[in-house]
């Protein structure tokens, strides 16, 4: 019973991060979610299991979060992906007050206190506009990797504009481009800029302050990064866990609820420290009940009346230095 | 005498022929592909092949569509919203609201006694409601887009799609089929959302009867009957729908070259102006 496990079940990616009860990232891995939710769940988290040559029994804890969360049955708690983003982000960089998680079909801007409390929250909860589907529908109507087309968009002369909002209308107007002869890599920069200004705009909303982290899939497009820090003026947040944040957040909530019910089962002093600690994030988040069946969260409703019950997890995210390191290196620190 | 139109749309380009009795003389129909200009001449040939006359003969042409302006040998464009307009009231006179679903955009259109347009509404912002949804629908059900509304009629229960974005539709598709719903359910949800966004265009420009459905979405029967359950009434559906816009443009064709007017092919070397 030495690790915890967060699983991010995603519309694209599901990904499962295993932490030891010191914090530190163990292992971690992703595969496409596909339709059968329960199936890539279970299948990342074997993987993990089968990498660390570990056993079930080895795993003391597991949450889940991302719009699949109620669908991974050997769950011991589930949590909002607002919650786990803003949790990973914080982890990943202690200075982190704005989040922008860009994921394949939903996109979110957060604000964080400096207490690690989400203060603001907005998504693009009516459309795909703004997020990751929109480049892989560009990518495959022009033939190019998923994996490549932020490096082509960084070699543009002569950006095309892409005007319509809609990932849909967007490929038709990448045809156009295409017919009338325009370069891949300029109308792929096109893209990036249209969704970079789709993104800017919610950051906005949200009162973006400095420092921002990315997180979600699309933070391994180098093109993306930069169309965005054209933009906000800044230089953005991104570690080589960045796409992970949403399963680390989970794995971090994950070890802190393990800790905490070992406390309370364990000597007095214990018990009286774990009842100081006011009830966590998720526990009041199960209480209150806003959620739907698509997992969308209690969020977006809740900030009007309930914004408190966002009010975050009690202990300041620990430095990310030798954790992070232990798969591939720190991530670039921003400022 | 003979007139042409040609309707250049974002998914296949037709061609119709009028003759002096406004009688339908030849129709075609291609795919637009990349290459409008290419799409609209092979269309063009295509319908006067089928006539077997040659492009002298036609008096005058005109051009409707999105791609109106690339018709190298159009004399005229007119917009596709003036186009449906006409050709609906040409087959349907009593028509009040014409309703226009092509591959990638939807409009409600309302006009007067005599066919003249009086408003309209599109969907200019997204695919939501348009040939393109159906498109998607067909490709996440592994169906063919002819077969969508014969299997959607087989429905039992028709799901509630609750997403009005493309692509979360998509999403929302693969979830139901992985949860075991029929495919024919799935496919019956798709079309009541879709004639649900139509109808609301329809609204904006206010809904008076007879109302003519037009464009290549009204070859679907189920959308036709989405439709239809949603609004209690019938529609005017004609076997030409998806050929409407290029009829309407023949009119206007027809128009002109009733008064005299002659087009470029007319004026160009031809078989009569060779031999004087």
């Amino acid at each position: 019973m030495n690790y915890v496990v967060g699983l991010d079940v995603g519309t694209r990616m599901t990904r499962a991060l295993l932490l030891d009860l010191h914090g530190r990232v163990q292992a971690r891995c992703q595969r496409e979610t596909g339709a059968r939710l329960e199936t890539a769940a279970q299948a990342v988290l074997d993987e993990l299991l089968q990498q660390q040559e570990l056993k079930a029994e080895d795993i003391a804890y597991i949450a889940s979060t991302g719009y699949g969360r109620y669908r991974v049955p050997f769950r011991q708690t589930q949590i909002t992906e607002m919650t786990c983003h803003a949790v990973g982000a914080l982890w990943l960089f202690a200075g982190t007050r704005t989040v922008l998680d860009i994921g394949a079909m939903n996109s979110r801007a957060l604000r964080v206190a400096e207490s690690g409390r989400v203060v603001a929250f907005r998504m693009n909860d009516r459309c795909a506009s703004g997020a990751g589907r929109f480049l892989e529908r560009v990518a495959r109507s022009l033939e190019v990797e998923l994996e490549q087309i932020g490096e082509l968009s960084l070699r543009s002369q002569d950006p095309q504009p892409i005007s319509s909002i809609c990932a849909v209308l967007a490929e038709s107007e990448v045809i156009n481009h295409v017919t009338a002869g325009k370069a891949v890599e300029d109308i792929l920069r096109g893209a990036h800029n249209s969704i970079a200004e789709r993104l800017v705009a919610l950051v906005r909303q949200v009162g973006a302050q400095p420092e921002i982290t990315l997180t979600g899939g699309v933070t391994k497009n180098a093109g993306m990064v930069r169309a965005l820090e054209e933009r906000l003026g800044v230089r953005l947040n991104v570690s080589v866990h960045s796409e992970y944040a949403g399963a680390l957040g989970a794995a971090l909530l994950a070890r802190q609820r393990w800790q905490r019910l070992q406390n309370s089962t364990g000597s007095a002093p214990q018990r009286q420290a774990a009842a100081r600690n006011p009830g966590t994030l998720e526990a009041k988040e199960e209480s209150h009940g806003h959620r739907d069946d698509a997992g969308r969260g209690c969020c977006v409703e809740c900030l009007g009346g309930h914004g408190s019950c966002h009010s975050a997890v009690g202990a300041r995210p620990g430095p990310p230095t030798d954790s992070v390191s232990q798969i591939g290196g720190k991530g670039k620190a921003g400022g | 005498m003979l007139v042409a139109g040609v309707d250049v749309g974002s998914t296949t380009t037709k061609a119709t022929l009028l003759d002096e009795n406004k009688r339908i003389r030849a129709r075609s129909l291609v795919d637009t592909g990349a290459n409008v200009v290419r799409a609209a001449e092979r269309a063009f040939r295509e319908a006067l092949r089928q006539a077997g006359l040659e492009e002298w003969d036609v008096n005058f042409t005109v051009g409707t569509g999105y791609g109106r302006y690339r018709v190298p040998f159009g004399d005229l464009q007119v917009t596709e919203i003036s186009c449906h307009a006409k050709g609906a009231c040409f087959l349907f006179p009593d028509t009040h609201t014409i309703l226009d679903m092509g591959g990638q955009d939807t409009k409600a259109i309302r006009v007067s006694e005599r066919a003249e347009v009086k408003d309209f509404a599109m969907n200019d912002k997204c695919a939501a409601g348009t040939g393109r949804f159906l498109v998607a629908a067909a490709q996440v059900l592994g169906l063919e887009l002819e077969e969508l509304g014969t299997v959607s009629a087989q429905a039992k229960k028709p799901l509630k799609i609750t997403n009005v974005c493309t692509v979360f539709v998509e999403q929302e598709i693969v979830m139901h089929l992985a949860r075991g719903c029929r495919v024919e359910d799935v496919l019956a949800g798709v079309h009541s959302a879709i004639a649900g966004r139509s109808i609301a265009l329809l609204r904006r420009v206010g809904l008076e009867e007879e109302i003519t459905f037009t464009g290549g979405v009204a070859r679907n029967v189920g959308m036709v009957r989405a439709l239809e359950e949603r609004l209690k009434l019938k529609l005017n559906v004609s076997p030409e729908s998806q050929h409407i816009g290029a009829i309407g443009a023949a009119l206007f064709a027809w128009e002109r070259a009733a008064h005299g007017e002659a087009g470029k092919q007319r004026n160009a070397v031809g078989p009569e102006a060779a031999a004087p």
